[in-house]
């Protein structure tokens, strides 16, 4: 357990130079990979929402005309969606700590993940060029909706075929990741003993491997009708509209899972290590996973209730929709559970993923409110579903990620961060995003619609609040993201088990070896989150 | 310094069963990249039955039928392929990959024959008779060049991979105890044949 002998090469040691990382099939460095662009993008993202919100501090035109605007937040969705969420989770804490929380040395396919990476890079070029190609972004927004996405003049074609190649990066991590489990897991590790996060990410590969190929196709369509002038989805040619909604969503509504899932599965990691004890209704969280992506694939139908559907197909997707409620509420019940007299440790980490449950329940709370038939056709396209997604993916996931940056960061750099300016940042970022987008609940009730630069005076006073929400959460991210960098240059070293975890990455060094495990991995038969003295011990001994 | 310690389940190393299941689990996606375009057609098919129809009275069943047989033979050939290379008979199983590869390029033969024959009567989208026709018809041959066209791209990969597996036995680093690799490339070619089998009657034969 103890790092004192100095001949100990941790896998920043192991090789150098810059090829040693672009071609470096280890997947720790993947990861890294993944964390440095994504970051990258994230920021990109975050500054066109700042602009965003700018535009929106008053009636009118601020500081951008209408199609700037609509190229704005179409390149923030774009960038958000598919640069910045997707990927976030599962190809970075995904990649890095799933083969060590499985007791394995890498994923099944190295060179494949290695090309996943690059296909993520290929696909976030393509995007960011349709800044500086042709008639510049695309200002359909994320959904590229027909018929207009087959009718506008601006770079809809490269931005599709963007989303095209992102899609083939998603779907080749998730095949890897599903070899990994079911072949790679230590021998000890039976499908009930690995960690909830693994779990998670099972559920997630699963739907980004079977809901992908969908979204695939039906860009390569809208490609295929702007090229070839052929109607499939412009009514005025002949083509369906509606079909290209239903298309688009049987892909696009799963994904909103391929976000949140791997998200949720960070959660369970970080609580039982808080509050020292076993997770409270393992089982039911793993299976809830499980049924959550399950669930996800038939509820499509509710981003559709305005747009023309039979009636008793609108009653079915309302009644499905509800039906996730119930996986995603066990998940929240048991979390409580599990910090209910437990010895909590109230760490960063634990503070991400406090706010996570608050503001994801809200997200999800406001969820049924769209689900629901008769609120839908008054809230749809409204502020209302703005301020919805952005709580669940934001607030939910955004944070995630962040308290999973925080939870193991000493893991992945061997160093630590200032806890106090960590729990400053955090605390500003939380206020920030709740002032920024609460108002958002209000607005859109009050019947403010999405995706415009404008918007009537008597809005004025919610949209400033949210506006000046942004400043405040981007005051924070600056907080959060400086004190990481500087815990990266010159941090404390960090002890190998800062948090008491039991999960098996706590097992390896910190930074880990370049093949994660220098002895065979102990695994409690008594599940993941083994808290007893004996097992300790047993880890103490070996 | 201690010797470098290695996992038993380590990811490093070569496993058979991994690469069969990653290669189920890439035709699971191939399915539903296809499965879009199926459900495209169907919904325009029931919109348009007359035009589609109609239009498919455009296409040549001898053509299509000795396609059909082409690609069935081929999918045996490669499947007795993998039977002669774990019998350890490797000529025979390089003569029957062969004739896979024959196979395939017979089959892009006659559909550029096809294809030509249409783009001679201008129903390639954009062309002028195209561009006459009543919208349900001009769908189906968008369609058809769309999804025919797009299982002529995997015929082409399908094909490519298999040459690479023949390099691979010749020069022994496939052999009948390693030979996942074949094995895979013969997974994918049943793919292709799979998908002509739901092709050809969508297209040529349904009245």
């Amino acid at each position: 357990m103890s790092d004192t002998s100095n001949n100990y090469v941790n896998f920043f040691q192991a090789k150098k130079g810059i090829k040693s990382w672009i071609f470096t099939l280890d997947h720790k460095r993947i990861a890294l990979l993944y964390l440095y662009a994504v970051m990258s993008f994230f920021l990109v993202g975050v500054l066109l929402g700042l602009l965003m919100r700018l535009e929106l501090i008053a009636p009118g035109e601020t500081i951008m005309k209408a199609t700037m605007y609509n190229q704005t937040f179409t390149l923030h969705g774009v960038i958000m969606i598919f640069l910045f969420i997707i990927p976030s989770v599962p190809a970075i804490f995904g990649n890095f700590f799933l083969p060590i929380m499985i007791g394995t040395d890498d994923v099944a396919f190295p060179r494949l993940n290695l090309l996943s990476w690059w296909l993520y890079i290929a696909g976030a070029t393509l995007a960011l060029l349709t800044l500086v190609v042709g008639e510049g972004p695309a200002d359909t927004g994320w959904t590229f909706y027909a018929p207009y996405s087959v009718q506008t003049g601006t770079n809809v074609t490269m931005a599709v075929m963007a989303a095209f190649i992102l899609g083939f990066s998603s779907i080749l991590t998730g095949l890897n990741f599903i070899v990994t489990i079911h072949r790679l897991r230590t021998p000890k590790m039976k499908w009930f003993n690995m960690p909830l996060f693994t779990w998670a990410l099972y559920a997630t590969s699963w739907i980004q491997l079977l809901a992908t190929p969908v979204i695939g196709i039906t860009l390569l369509m809208i490609v295929a009708e702007r090229v070839f002038g052929v109607g499939l989805f412009d009514p005025a040619i002949g083509g369906d509209p509606i079909l290209y909604q239903h298309l688009f969503w049987i892909y696009s509504h799963p994904a909103v899972y391929i976000m949140i899932l791997p998200a949720m599965g960070i959660i369970s990691e970080i609580i039982p290590t808080a509050a020292h004890r076993t997770i409270f209704g393992y089982k039911a969280i793993a299976i809830s996973s499980l049924a959550i992506a399950f669930v996800g694939y038939f509820v499509w139908g509710h981003h559709m209730f305005t747009s023309g559907m039979s009636g008793p197909a609108r009653i079915i997707f309302s009644i499905l929709t509800f039906l996730v409620a119930i996986p995603s509420a066990i998940k929240v019940f048991n979390w409580t559970a599990t910090l209910y007299k437990g010895s909590i440790e109230i760490n960063t980490p634990l503070l991400y993923t406090l706010a996570f449950i608050f503001q994801f329940s809200v997200g999800g709370l406001t969820g049924l409110v769209v689900g629901a038939l008769a609120a839908d056709v008054h809230i749809h396209d409204t502020y209302f579903v703005v301020g919805h997604f952005h709580y669940v993916m934001f607030g939910g996931t955004g944070f995630a990620m962040f308290g999973a940056l925080h939870y193991w960061f000493p893991k992945i750099w061997g160093k630590m961060y200032n806890t106090l300016v960590a729990k400053v940042g955090f605390t500003i970022l939380f206020i920030g995003f709740n002032v920024l987008y609460f108002p958002m609940f209000v607005l859109g009730l009050l019947g403010m619609p999405r995706r415009y630069y404008d918007y009537l005076p008597e809005f004025t006073l919610w949209n400033q609040v949210s506006t000046v929400g942004s400043w405040i959460l981007a005051t924070g991210l600056i907080i959060v993201i400086i004190n990481l960098i500087n815990a990266y240059r010159k941090g404390a070293k960090a002890p190998v088990n800062p948090w008491g975890g039991v999960t098996l990455e706590w097992q390896v060094k910190s930074p880990p070896p370049l093949h994660n495990f220098d002895r065979m991995p102990i695994v409690s038969e008594d599940g993941p989150y083994d808290f007893s003295e004996e097992y300790k011990q047993k880890i103490k001994q070996a | 310094m201690m010797e470098h310690f290695v996992l038993p389940n380590s990811g490093h190393v070569r496993d058979a069963e991994s690469n069969k299941l990653g290669m189920w689990l890439f035709l699971f996606t191939e399915l539903l990249l296809f499965g879009g375009l199926f459900i495209v057609y169907l919904v325009y098919r029931a919109l348009n039955p007359d035009a589609f129809l109609l239009a498919s009275f455009e296409l040549s069943i001898p053509m299509g039928t000795i396609n059909t047989v082409v690609l069935l033979t081929s999918s045996m050939t490669i499947a007795m392929s993998i039977t002669a290379l774990q019998k350890g008979k490797k000529e025979l199983a390089l003569y029957l990959m062969m004739a896979t590869v024959a196979a395939a390029l017979i089959f892009m033969v006659i559909k550029f024959f096809e294809w030509n024959a249409k783009i001679h009567h201008g129903l390639f989208p954009g062309m002028e008779t195209y561009s006459s026709l009543p919208a349900g018809e001009s769908l189906f041959f968008f369609l058809y060049f769309f999804m025919t066209g797009l299982h002529a791209l995997h015929v082409i990969i399908g094909a490519i991979f298999i040459a690479v597996v023949i390099a691979k036995v010749g020069s022994d680093k496939v052999t009948g105890e390693r030979i996942s690799l074949l094995e895979n490339s013969g997974l994918y070619w049943h793919l292709v044949d799979v998908i002509w089998i739901y092709l050809f009657p969508l297209f040529y034969l349904i009245h």
